[in-house]
């Protein structure tokens, strides 16, 4: 694949320099088929250095995990070569198997078939608190 | 369909509903007798608390409805290696409603995903205890008259406290409460609850470590017990439950109507000479429990008079 040019795909922009590992597990793009570039501190005017991730394939990217993760990121939809959609993020309210709880008394360490559910507490702090026993979780990555 | 899972499930009319319903209770039982004729109350109590499941099993009987259940997940199917989710959702299968207690936090909302009927949370570890709460609120409801501009002291174990939690992030949704919270330096309020509920809230509190200092300006005195499980250090255990032990002498500079809550059990915290001044209410409290249980059975079930 030639980097500059996805025909139908997606291109996760802005990322924090550095992050764009994070992104790959947290997305599972390891079980992709198709090419997947990752490049590296690109110089960008509003953040010193930015990574950028292209995905030469038409998924559905999980926005709610990326907003987890970092809602400055810009998702672009390419279609036939060309830019189709333009995403910004937000902080979900709700995050589904994305992050976990540690809580060792809590009933999903126990029971880790049990969907693993945080909801926004605090989007200030871009804090989420477990579902079940509502311990905290301040965004890490 | 409603559960119970946390007291903020909860709105204040919601609450204020159900404490006005209590009191009609209280008055005039015999027109609640029959309410709940033919529905059925599962208790299942995956961990031990006779109290707790008798306080339930006597607000359903009192109802006119029958009661089943388990106490302690080792005559249950939880002992075969069962999810709380398929038990829960086995016995809603049978049962109006249920009232369960587990060790675990969290399993009472993990239940409700699964359950065909209301799930109320009969305690879940450390974590909540709603039922208790609304004990507290409809105790001083009754002794006061009101739940609004008060000062209510809290003293002994405010770290692991839950029922404490839950009674001050209950009170404070009221107009005018004054927190005072006594403790030992160990065991004060968690940062989180005085950020997130009072100071988001711009409610004032003061801490102390002097139960004296505190006494004459208390409208409530709420005691609790040092919990002996919270320790991984028994000598801890033993210099901090002596902290603050409740006495006569203690209460002479106290308000003549002070109110004084225990959730119960107590240890040593209030003396026996205590029990018998007009302002100790914690066997009241005992009583208004099932009352406050029969409204929210009835509430949770949509049931009339
Ligand atoms: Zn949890």
């Amino acid at each position: 694949m030639k980097i500059d040019s996805i025909q139908d795909g997606v291109v996760l922009d802005h990322i924090k320099a550095g992050k764009s590992m994070d992104i790959y597990k947290y997305l599972h793009l390891d079980k992709l088929d198709c090419s997947v570039a990752i490049i590296k501190n690109v110089r960008s005017g509003r953040l010193g250095k930015k990574d950028i991730i292209k995905i030469d394939s038409p998924m559905e990217v999980d926005l709610d995990v990326l907003g987890y993760i970092d809602p400055d990121i810009t998702v672009n939809i390419i279609r036939n070569g060309v830019r189709v959609e333009k995403k910004h993020l937000a902080l979900p309210e709700k995050l589904v198997n994305v992050i976990h709880c540690k809580n060792p008394r809590c009933i999903t360490t126990a029971e880790s078939q049990l969907p693993a559910i945080f909801l926004l507490s605090d989007a200030q702090k871009r804090s989420y608190r477990c579902a079940y026993c509502e311990a905290e979780k301040t965004r890490r990555v | 369909m409603r559960n119970l899972i946390d007291v903020t499930d909860l709105s204040v009319a919601e609450i204020d509903e159900l404490i006005a319903t209590a009191e009609d209770m209280i008055a005039e039982p015999d027109k609640y007798a029959q309410v709940c004729r033919g529905k059925q109350l599962a208790t299942l109590f995956f961990e031990p608390s006779t109290r707790t499941r008798l306080s339930f099993e006597s607000a359903m009987l009192s109802l006119g409805g029958s009661v089943l259940g388990f106490s302690e997940a080792n005559s249950s199917s939880t002992a075969k290696g069962e999810t709380v989710g398929d038990t829960v959702h086995t016995v809603s299968c049978y049962v109006d409603i249920v009232a369960m207690r587990h060790p675990k936090e969290g399993a009472p909302y993990a239940a409700a995903q699964y359950s065909e009927v209301p799930i109320i949370n009969a305690g879940d570890g450390g974590h909540n205890h709603p039922t208790q709460t609304l004990t507290d609120l409809l105790t001083i409801h009754r002794e006061k008259g009101r739940l609004d501009n008060l000062t209510v002291g809290f003293c002994g174990d405010l770290k692991f406290g839950r029922t404490v939690h839950s009674l001050v992030n209950a009170l404070s949704r009221q107009k005018g409460i004054n927190f005072v919270f006594i403790s030992p330096e160990e065991l004060k309020m968690p940062a989180y609850i005085k950020e997130n509920t009072l100071d988001k809230n711009g409610l004032s509190y003061e801490e102390t470590a002097s139960l004296e200092e505190a006494m004459p300006k208390l409208d409530i005195l709420y005691m609790t017990r040092v919990q002996k499980e919270r320790f991984f250090n028994e000598a801890d255990y033993i210099r901090l439950k002596d902290t603050y032990v409740l006495d006569p002498e203690k209460l002479e500079t106290a308000k003549k109507d002070l109110c004084i809550l225990h959730p119960l059990p107590r240890v040593n915290e209030i003396s026996i000479a205590v029990d018998s001044d007009p302002r100790a209410c914690y066997w009241k409290q005992v009583k208004n429990g099932k009352f406050i249980r029969m409204a929210l059975i009835m509430k949770l079930l949509e049931l009339q008079l």
